[in-house]
């Protein structure tokens, strides 16, 4: 008897779901989480389901959104493909959310942006970075996916112009990882950009991922007659180049982008090679701006540990679907995703942030200065 | 021709590196027939084994290299106790296969117990530059070429001065025949890999102070250059694996000075696809008939 209650009652509860168009009901807003909280990029995924969870927090004690509370719905995709996509489906048509944060990598995000254009959900990601996945097969955007980070070829354009207007470089030489996309696409950029305003290229080298002698790439350029090097890479060779030029008494401006940002670049280059080396990034914690600043304040007392750019990214993505649903007045999907594309400037920790005609972020881009290894400037790129 | 002499400067010290390693190749290819494909992953023990020497025990340079040969050594005679004399009668795809299998069970082993990440060696030897006549020459990359000349000179004595040297080139020419002389195989088999893993790890060791940075696979494309060198010079003939690895070092730098670097490694690999089609005894072999 008792079981067959239960089940009338969860049919009642079901159809009365289905029947209402979406979720809406009217004490709170739902918020989905799909990150990858187990698995091999678990450390990306826990740092941005963290901060998610603060900017939801904040959100609330600030008196939710539209006056309602805002309920998160945290799930773990374990990493896993297949997972995530049942993740996905299950917070657009279980939990009937209005919008879903995650997954952390571009290879899960790709995968769950038809998803969740397919249930009419939007769908942030906070870092999936590679070009094309907010498009489908034929090149259309889907309506519902965005993302907050900027793509890999975005920051090779912003590190051309800042070695030209901010450094007056006008001459290049380029070493760059030929084994890995990320660096494919900021080397293309960053030439493109470079020679369209003005610049030339000296040289072109590349390296392949796990190589530790770059001495005769070196000696090669040593005695070329250029202002500036630019490599777009990891932090694992990096280091080795910047410390074999610098032992070499090639002394002219290093710049890279956001694979330079980890602590093993230091330790394996040391103090004095990392004088003059600029990289693009997201997000730093060397500002002024009360913004970053507040965040990392509450990132450190929620957790204890420091925000990385992963979680800087999480919580603008959490933020400007807050936002959003703000600016729409409803939390019904369609309106919140009007609400993104109208979006204009949103300032979070990672910058301003806008979308373009394919839902890829528009932001400034920071470039962050070393002196001895340490991050010591930032100045923003627009 | 300053930058010419330069590159070839870069090119003898990469060139050291590939010749130590490829010096155990060639001896246990001599001895045994085996490409023993764990030999890189030898090096990179020894370069891990230097790193607690120096980081941990806070041993100087010359203890550590010393120690890091010495362990190197009895691993590879462990291994191939345990690994490869099983399969001294099987057939050579079977001890082939066996030695990769051991190569992945070293680094899954190394990741394990210290980590997949990227470790930085602490800094023993300076790194001052010599200035001479415009060229630069680092103190660090001195220390590798004398070591690897005073490494290869030792070996030469050893092989064909000693009892046991002669006991290898004996085992090498013909196993059965020299057991009839009262030579003990085993022991000659064991020596030699022996030999071979401490020049690896004395390898792995320098690589490590020179480029400060070790990791767990740090020994796979080094381990195939090396095997690459010692193909090139003539696998199983000592000069060959010398010649080898210099001329592969240089061959490497040269390319990257004069052609583009994108190319470096295509060309080295072109190179072993020719020796194996032109002169598949390499460089310093002599062309033999099979004894049917």
């Amino acid at each position: 008897m008792k079981k067959l209650l239960v089940a009338l009652l969860a049919l009642m509860m079901f159809t009365a779901c289905s029947s209402g168009s979406g979720s809406k009901n009217s004490e709170s807003v739902k918020i989905g989480l799909n990150f990858e909280l187990t698995g091999e990029v678990a450390s990306y995924g826990n740092s941005e389901a963290d901060a998610v969870m603060l900017a939801i927090k904040h959100a609330n004690e600030d008196g939710g959104v539209l006056g309602k509370e805002i309920v998160p719905v945290k799930l773990d995709n374990q990493s896993d493909q297949a997972e995530t996509v049942s993740v996905q489906t299950k917070l657009a048509t279980v939990e009937k959310v209005t919008g879903i944060i995650g997954p952390a990598v571009s290879g899960l995000t790709a995968a769950v942006y038809p998803v969740a254009n397919e249930y009419g959900v939007v769908s942030i990601s906070a870092s999936a970075t590679a070009d094309g996945i907010t498009q489908d097969e034929n090149g259309d955007v889907f309506d519902y996916a965005f993302r907050v980070c900027f793509l890999d070829s975005y920051q090779g354009l912003a590190m051309a112009k800042f070695v030209s207007s901010e450094l007056g470089a006008s001459k290049a030489v380029v070493i760059g990882d030929s084994s890995s996309d990320y660096a494919k696409g900021l080397s293309k950029s960053f030439i493109n950009q470079f020679t369209s305003m003005g610049g030339s290229i000296v040289a072109e080298e590349s390296y392949v991922e796990g190589d530790t002698e770059f001495n005769s790439v070196l000696t090669k350029i040593k005695d070329m007659d250029f202002d500036v090097i630019y490599i777009p890479g990891y932090y694992g060779e990096v280091s080795l180049i910047v410390k074999q030029a610098r032992a070499m008494g090639i002394n002219v401006p290093i710049t890279g982008g956001d694979g330079f940002d980890a602590p093993e670049l230091l330790q394996i280059a040391g103090p004095e090679a990392l004088n003059d080396v600029y990289f693009t990034t997201a997000y730093t914690t060397v500002t002024t701006d009360s913004n970053v600043l507040d965040f990392v304040e509450a990132y450190k007392a929620e957790y204890n540990k420091d925000p990385d750019m992963f979680a800087a990214l999480a919580y603008d993505a959490a933020g400007i679907l807050i936002q959003a649903i703000e600016d729409a007045g409803s939390d019904e999907p369609e309106a919140v995703k009007d609400a993104l594309v109208a979006m204009d400037a949103y300032q979070g920790v990672t910058g301003k942030i806008s979308f373009d005609e394919l839902h890829n972020a528009e932001k400034s881009v920071l470039v962050v200065e070393l002196v001895d290894g340490v991050q010591a400037n930032s100045i923003e790129v627009e | 021709m300053l930058q010419f002499l330069q590159q070839i400067i870069n090119g003898l010290s990469l060139g050291s590196i590939y010749a130590l390693v490829a010096l155990g190749y060639t001896m246990v290819y001599g001895i045994i027939k085996l490409i023993n494909f764990a030999h890189g992953d030898i090096y990179m023990l020894g370069a891990y084994i230097g790193y607690i020497c120096i980081a941990y025990l806070n041993l100087p340079f010359s203890v550590a290299l010393i120690a890091s040969m010495v362990l190197c050594a009895l691993i590879g005679v462990l291994i191939e106790k345990v690994a490869y004399k099983p399969l001294r009668h099987a057939t050579r795809i079977a001890a082939l296969i066996t030695a990769i299998g051991v190569s992945y069970l070293l680094q899954n082993v190394t990741q394990t117990v210290m980590g997949s990440n990227v470790r930085s060696y602490p800094s023993v030897l300076s790194d001052a530059m010599i200035e001479f006549a415009g060229l630069r020459i680092s103190h660090q990359q001195l220390y590798i070429f004398i070591i690897t000349i005073v490494l290869m000179c030792a070996l030469q004595y050893i092989v064909k001065f000693t009892k046991m040297g002669r006991a290898m080139r004996a085992v090498s020419v013909d196993s059965d025949a020299a057991r009839l002389m009262g030579i003990n195989v085993d022991r000659t088999i064991s020596i030699t890999f022996a030999i071979g893993s401490a020049l690896a790890g004395a390898a792995g060791i320098m690589v490590g102070v020179y480029y400060n940075t070790i990791n767990p696979l740090m020994g796979s494309v080094p381990g195939l250059k090396a095997f690459i060198a010692a193909v090139f010079g003539g696998i199983g003939i000592i000069p060959g694996a010398m010649l080898g690895g210099f001329a592969i070092g240089i061959i490497e730098t040269l390319v990257i000075g004069y052609g583009s670097s994108l190319y470096k490694d295509a060309v080295v690999y072109a190179i072993l696809i020719l020796i194996l089609i032109l002169k598949p005894s390499g460089l310093l072999g002599k062309n033999r008939k099979e004894k049917v």
